[in-house]
């Protein structure tokens, strides 16, 4: 490596210059990267498809770096729904899209391509879903776009991008039980605005990145478009590469931020100090800590609920299970309270029916759902009714998110959404 | 390029899900997709807007999910300009995309009122206010996204590129 006056960069900096074929990219820069992998699911493909045909160009730039995902309003919820995802599928046919996951083998897309081994370290990836930025927990870049941007990268394997700048988020600490990597992002989010990083990279690194379970960094990353990034992003660090062995399809490509890079901000997070936090309705940023909660139950009384959901692209994980039974073994969900729980893959499913949490949460009175999008965004799978209350461990609680308008969604950790079920209210998983 | 029309007013983060919520999201028609823009925050919206009227918004308009169905539902409800003091990036890009001009104008989202005549040239980035008789300047297109306006969208500059148009 060169010694003079290179000009530092952000880890997301390198990972573009590299893609783009430069020494150095700038903040603000416009550059034209190449892909690795391009993604679009049964909403967002269809009009992508519909884009791809009008270039009248025969083939994909390349038909294994294409994902195609039916998770959305799958099992098909509708005639319309069935149709769009019949185009997919065959359009996948005819392009012989070697990743195209029909149900049975699918999962919610997220949590899928991590674990198929589809995105590596120091990729470049773009999906037609806001919360494709969930890889940078792999250390690479991944970000959401538009179906019209899936049709120009299926077709040339390239994107342009908009060069960001960045903010460094230092973890410090461990993180105390009953905490996870949701009460991780909800306090950041609470803290930085809903476009608190907009157009921004939110760089996490520090000693406490170390303690951070892959689960725990998939939910942070993927929250990361809530504070309106561009992406979230990782070190490679040893929990990384057990992750990737015997999974990544291709090889890694490591990338560390340089020492003196430039950020726009430098923000230090003391795990240990934070607490279980709730998004109040209707914003992600609109959050509470477990104790001012229990605060304004005791002035106000309690926030009861109709309704919880765990599960979703942003806690569906295997971890995120585990924690959920461990407050739901041998308890009753409230009487009067539909929980519904979504293991995000069929593997996540499989393994969480062999570790026996199948079997805790039916025998608790949740009820569990094949991989879906569904309720996440009102699509199907649990929608709400006028007034009615639920706590969620997905990742948006905007009005008529996942129903009425008069309807309300409280985002919380599987910890916070698992107590709630067993109390009917908002509760404090330090109590259950 | 100009374009004048009716404002119609709304405020800071405005998501994709409520200028077209997902229980519409099984088609990408805009014809369809119009008839229910911002039916979660104004119902009466789609039966008021005119085409060429202009949508103002706050900070942050367009934020949450990358649906194109949004930008795509404006559009097609006849809008021909969407002016805001700042978009979500992927609301931005989408936009641009597939041709529906946006300008970030902060002035402009703050002193504009509902119902105001206001009318937009492109090229200048001048905005005026023909009720209020005030002129609001905003910040010319970076040249990168200029050529994607000027090449028709993203789709038909790549065609260009390729020397097919």
């Amino acid at each position: 490596m060169s010694t003079q006056a290179k000009q530092p960069m952000t880890m997301t900096q390198k990972i573009l210059a590299a893609h783009a074929g430069k020494d150095f990219v700038a903040p603000g820069e416009f550059i034209q990267a190449k892909l690795d992998l391009v993604l679009g699911n049964d909403i967002t493909a269809p009009p992508a498809i519909k884009e791809f045909t009008k270039l009248g160009q025969p083939a994909v730039f390349d038909n294994k770096r294409i994902a195609l995902v039916p998770d959305h309003f799958t099992p098909n919820k509708d005639i319309q729904s069935a149709e769009q995802c019949r185009q997919m599928r065959v359009f996948a046919h005819d392009q012989s899209i070697e990743n195209y996951f029909e149900i049975g083998e699918m999962g919610i897309e997220h949590a899928l391509l991590p674990e198929k081994g589809l995105v590596v370290p120091g990729d470049v990836v773009i999906g037609a879903d806001s919360h494709t930025c969930t890889y940078g927990a792999l250390g690479a870049f991944s970000t959401g776009i538009g179906s019209t941007d899936m049709a120009a990268g299926m077709a040339t394997g390239l994107c342009w991008f908009r060069v960001p700048e960045a903010i460094q988020f230092v973890l410090k600490g461990k993180l105390s039980e009953h905490v996870s990597g949701k009460d991780v992002i909800l306090h950041i989010i609470g803290k930085i605005g809903v476009d608190g990083a907009r157009y921004q990279s939110m760089e996490f690194v520090g000693e406490g990145v170390a303690s951070l379970t892959m689960d725990d960094r998939f939910t942070i990353a993927n929250m990361a478009i809530e504070a309106g990034a561009k992406n979230g992003i990782f070190p490679v660090d040893e929990r990384t590469k057990a992750y990737l062995e015997n999974r990544g399809k291709r090889p890694s490509v490591i990338f560390e931020a340089d020492q003196d890079a430039v950020y726009a901000q430098v923000i230090e997070i003391d795990l240990a100090a934070i607490r279980p936090t709730v998004s109040f309705p209707h914003s992600p940023d609109n959050t509470r800590t477990i104790d001012e909660i229990e605060r304004m139950e005791q002035e106000k009384g309690a926030i009861t609920i109709d309704q919880v959901v765990i599960g979703s692209c942003t806690n569906g994980r295997l971890d995120d299970l585990r924690i959920a039974a461990r407050y739901l073994k041998g308890k009753k969900v409230a009487k009067g309270v539909r929980v519904i729980i979504f293991p995000a893959t069929q593997k996540i499913y499989l393994d969480a029916l062999r570790e026996g949490l199948i079997e805790i949460f039916i025998e608790a009175g949740a009820i569990v759902s094949t991989p879906t999008c569904g309720p996440c965004l009102g699509g199907h799978m649990g929608i709400l009714a006028k007034g009615e209350r639920a706590v969620a461990t997905t990742n948006r609680n905007f009005v008529g998110r996942m129903g009425h308008t008069e309807s309300e969604i409280y985002l919380a950790s599987p910890a916070v959404a698992a107590a709630s079920a067993v109390a009917g209210k908002i509760a404090n998983p330090e109590r259950a | 390029m100009s374009t004048s029309g009716r404002a119609f007013k709304f405020g800071d983060n405005i998501d994709t899900d409520v200028i077209i919520p997902a229980r519409y999201l099984s088609t990408a028609d805009p014809e369809i997709l119009a008839k229910y823009c911002m039916i979660d925050i104004d119902d009466t919206f789609a039966g008021k807007v005119q085409k060429g009227d202009i949508m103002i918004g706050g900070r942050n308009f367009g934020c949450g999910s990358s649906r194109e169905h949004a930008p795509i539902a404006i559009k097609g409800a006849g809008v021909s300009c969407v002016i805001a003091e700042t978009f979500a990036r992927i609301f931005y890009r989408n936009a641009f995309n597939i041709g529906l001009p946006i300008i970030e104008c902060a002035e402009a989202a703050r002193k504009i009122a509902d119902g105001d005549e206001i009318r937009v040239d492109f090229e200048s980035g001048k905005i005026e206010n023909i009720t209020k008789g005030e002129t609001y300047q905003a910040q010319p297109l970076p040249p990168f996204m200029r050529d994607i306006i000027d090449g028709g969208g993203l789709i038909a500059s790549i065609k260009k590129s390729r020397g097919e148009a």
